[in-house]
């Protein structure tokens, strides 16, 4: 177990090694210029040009920039925000707590309905599947922002149960203006983890074991939890987790379309204005989450089959 | 003895396809408190539908005709806690252990679990009772054991703890589906005299399903042979082997090379095995069989009572006696 963890934490850290290479590299190569961006357009004395880049450090080599960065990113320290004069650690902080309740809202939500349905789909054959397969072709079918349109326009204005805009204000008002956009974002992929949860459930059913068990006098619902369920956790976790990490990324067309003041909608802001600082940093707490969450899954994998943790081949 | 089991005239259709298949046809068998029955044939012939017949475990949307008793109940009556009891007097051992055990859940988990949830034992309680029947079953260190995973046994030490989990209950009938066959031939001989030995100790019924005629009669007083979903022959099983009443039993006999017989190379039986839905009109057996003739391929034989036995065979009591000898070369 502790070497699976070893493992696991190396791999950790090799991939966010190479994510942030990767981050700082592209944004480094990409068109325009950090000088015409601080100067707002206008020309400025060869004077002015020699302390911008002497205070940003724009004139050091490649390698060393990125260093600095990842040095300073460790710490906490992600630069400063050349438009906007502050540092990004700060604009980043303002914003992750929104982007994190709707990416554990919409994880919540996947988890309890895609995981619900599922099971329930794979327990009742018949006219419950059928209803269960219904929904999932549709909400499948429906990308996030067609989504946020529809739930926007039907339980926003229509109905007028939810706030359209917005992050509110304490605990309660913020979880109500979250449940839209919650929703649009778990949509999508309530209807993967139903599907595989029902293909799962099924298989585990018709597994020999759980005729063992049922030879053995054990009730039907015991059987399903104790064997069913259980062992249906394995393939359901793994597929859960990655959707529920795919989120993070997801989140910022959800975002936007709720008018969110979140990472994701920042990103793309600061994208447009060339905010280089900004981007980069985002970029990099978002793979880091995104990396995280996938060590978390990986881990509870181990946990969950016992025949992984040990590494031993089971035939 | 009186009958602790008792099958009559069990039909059992599956669905494949939509449509209905016949897999088992007019089995009757009866098993007496303590006895043990074998129930002998080819692959297909039926003999893991009947035994899922007794227990129940018919894949979904079987039709069933006939009626099966135990110890007087009408079994195929019998719905929800009355039928979860009645499993718990019937255990069952399979052939696949390593595919019949959770592979997630510890061999304590998977030996304790009906005591703990059906008989309301304590944990350390029921602990107790499978160490106890581990060390029976030829496993010391049970309490090691316990804590291991399906995988972490080899397959003999598996069936053998499957054996020991189907005791712990108390059942009065085994029903035993090829346990050995998964097995090398070393572990097999090992397993099927642990299993003898403790159903005799407690005087436990079984019907103990092979493909080999001479295991069934090593361990069973009585063995029943099937071809095509029908029990075509049921005899003691010292009988079987030099006076058939039957010529797939006499086909059978012949074509296993024994090592006790000093006979040269013997023949096996021309043709394929039949599933009964694919059995022609008259004697199931009639496109194999050295015997058949027009009444064979017309009607399908009954079974006639001949002396401690019976066969199904137009001309059983006509062959008697040169059964044995027409299939050596
Ligand atoms: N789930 C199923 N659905 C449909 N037909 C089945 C199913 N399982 C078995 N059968 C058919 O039922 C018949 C009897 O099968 P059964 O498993 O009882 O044979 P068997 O005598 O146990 O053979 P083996 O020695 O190979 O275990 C066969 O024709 C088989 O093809
Ligand atoms: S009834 Fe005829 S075909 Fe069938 S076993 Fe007897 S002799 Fe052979
Ligand atoms: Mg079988």
């Amino acid at each position: 177990m502790l070497r699976f963890l070893l493992q696991r934490l190396a791999l950790l850290a090799t991939t966010l090694v190479v994510a942030s290479f990767a981050i700082y590299s592209a944004l480094y190569a990409a068109p325009g210029n950090p000088i015409a961006t601080l100067t707002g357009g206008r020309t400025p004395t060869p004077e002015a040009i020699a302390v911008l880049e002497a205070r940003y450090h724009l004139n050091d080599p490649f390698l060393v920039r990125y260093w600095d960065w990842l040095v300073g990113a460790l710490h906490g320290d992600l630069g400063v925000s050349i438009p906007l004069h502050q540092e990004v650690s700060t604009l980043i902080g303002e914003r992750i707590g929104t982007t994190a309740a709707l990416v554990a809202y919409a994880a919540v939500i996947i988890l309890v309905v895609g995981v619900g349905l599922g099971i329930l789909g794979a327990l009742r054959p018949g006219a419950v599947d059928g209803a269960v397969i219904v929904f999932t072709t549709i909400s499948a079918a429906l990308p996030s922002f067609v989504a946020s349109i529809v739930l926007l326009l039907v339980f926003a204005v229509n109905l007028g149960w939810f706030p359209a805009f917005g992050t509110g204000t304490g605990v309660v008002d913020g979880f109500r203006h979250l449940t839209l956009p919650a929703c649009a974002l778990a949509l999508t992929s309530i209807a993967l983890v139903a599907r595989i949860t029902r293909a799962a459930v099924r298989d585990e059913l018709g597994r020999e074991h759980v005729q063992t068990a049922i030879s053995r006098g054990i009730p039907f619902p015991a059987v399903v939890r104790r064997h069913v369920l259980r062992n249906a956790a394995i393939p359901i976790t793994t597929v859960a987790g990655l959707t529920i990490a795919s989120l993070i990324a997801l989140s910022s067309v959800v975002e936007r379309a709720f008018a969110l003041n979140g990472l994701g909608s920042y990103l793309v802001q600061a994208a447009l204005s060339k905010d280089f600082a900004v981007v980069q940093g985002i970029s990099l707490v978002l793979v880091v989450a995104f990396v995280v969450v996938n060590v978390i899954v990986d881990l509870l994998y181990a946990t969950l089959d016992p025949r992984v943790a040990l590494g031993s081949r089971a035939t | 003895m009186t009958a602790l089991l008792e099958i009559e005239q069990l039909g059992v259709d599956l669905a494949v396809e939509g449509a209905q298949r016949t897999v088992l046809r007019d089995v009757s068998l009866t098993i007496g408190a303590g006895e043990a029955v074998g129930l002998v044939g080819e692959s297909g012939s039926g003999k893991s539908m009947t035994a899922r017949a007794v227990d129940r475990l018919l894949p979904a949307r079987a039709t069933v005709r006939g009626a099966i008793r135990f110890d007087g109940r009408d079994v195929l009556a019998l719905r929800g806690a009355a039928l979860r009891d009645y499993r718990g007097e019937v255990a069952f051992v399979f052939q696949d252990a390593r595919a019949h055990t959770n592979p997630v859940r510890t061999i304590g988990d998977f030996m304790t679990e009906t005591l703990r949830t059906q008989r309301k034992l304590r944990r350390p309680e029921a602990r107790r009772r499978a160490v106890a029947l581990l060390a029976e079953v030829g496993i010391e260190d049970g309490e090691r054991r316990l804590g291991q995973h399906p995988h972490e046994l080899s397959g003999g030490m598996l069936q053998r703890v499957m054996i020991a989990t189907a005791l712990l209950t108390e059942p009065r009938l085994l029903l035993a589906d090829e346990p050995t066959t998964a097995l090398d031939v070393t572990t097999q001989a090992e397993v099927m005299a642990i299993l003898d030995d403790l159903r005799r100790d407690r005087e436990l019924a079984l019907l103990f399903i092979t493909h080999d005629l001479e295991l069934a009669g090593a361990v069973c007083d009585r063995t029943a042979v099937m071809y095509a979903g029908q029990i075509v022959e049921q005899r003691a099983s010292h009988l079987l082997h030099d006076d058939p009443l039957h010529p797939y039993t006499a086909g059978l006999v012949a074509a296993r090379p024994s090592i006790s017989s000093t006979s040269p190379r013997l023949a096996a039986i021309p043709g394929r095995p039949l599933s009964a839905f694919e059995a022609p009109e008259g004697c199931a057996f009639a496109p194999r069989c050295g015997h058949a003739d027009e009444v064979c391929v017309a009607t399908r034989p009954d079974v006639a009572t001949i002396d401690e036995g019976a066969a199904r065979c137009h001309h059983a009591v006509a062959l008697r006696g040169r059964l044995a000898e027409a299939f050596r070369v």
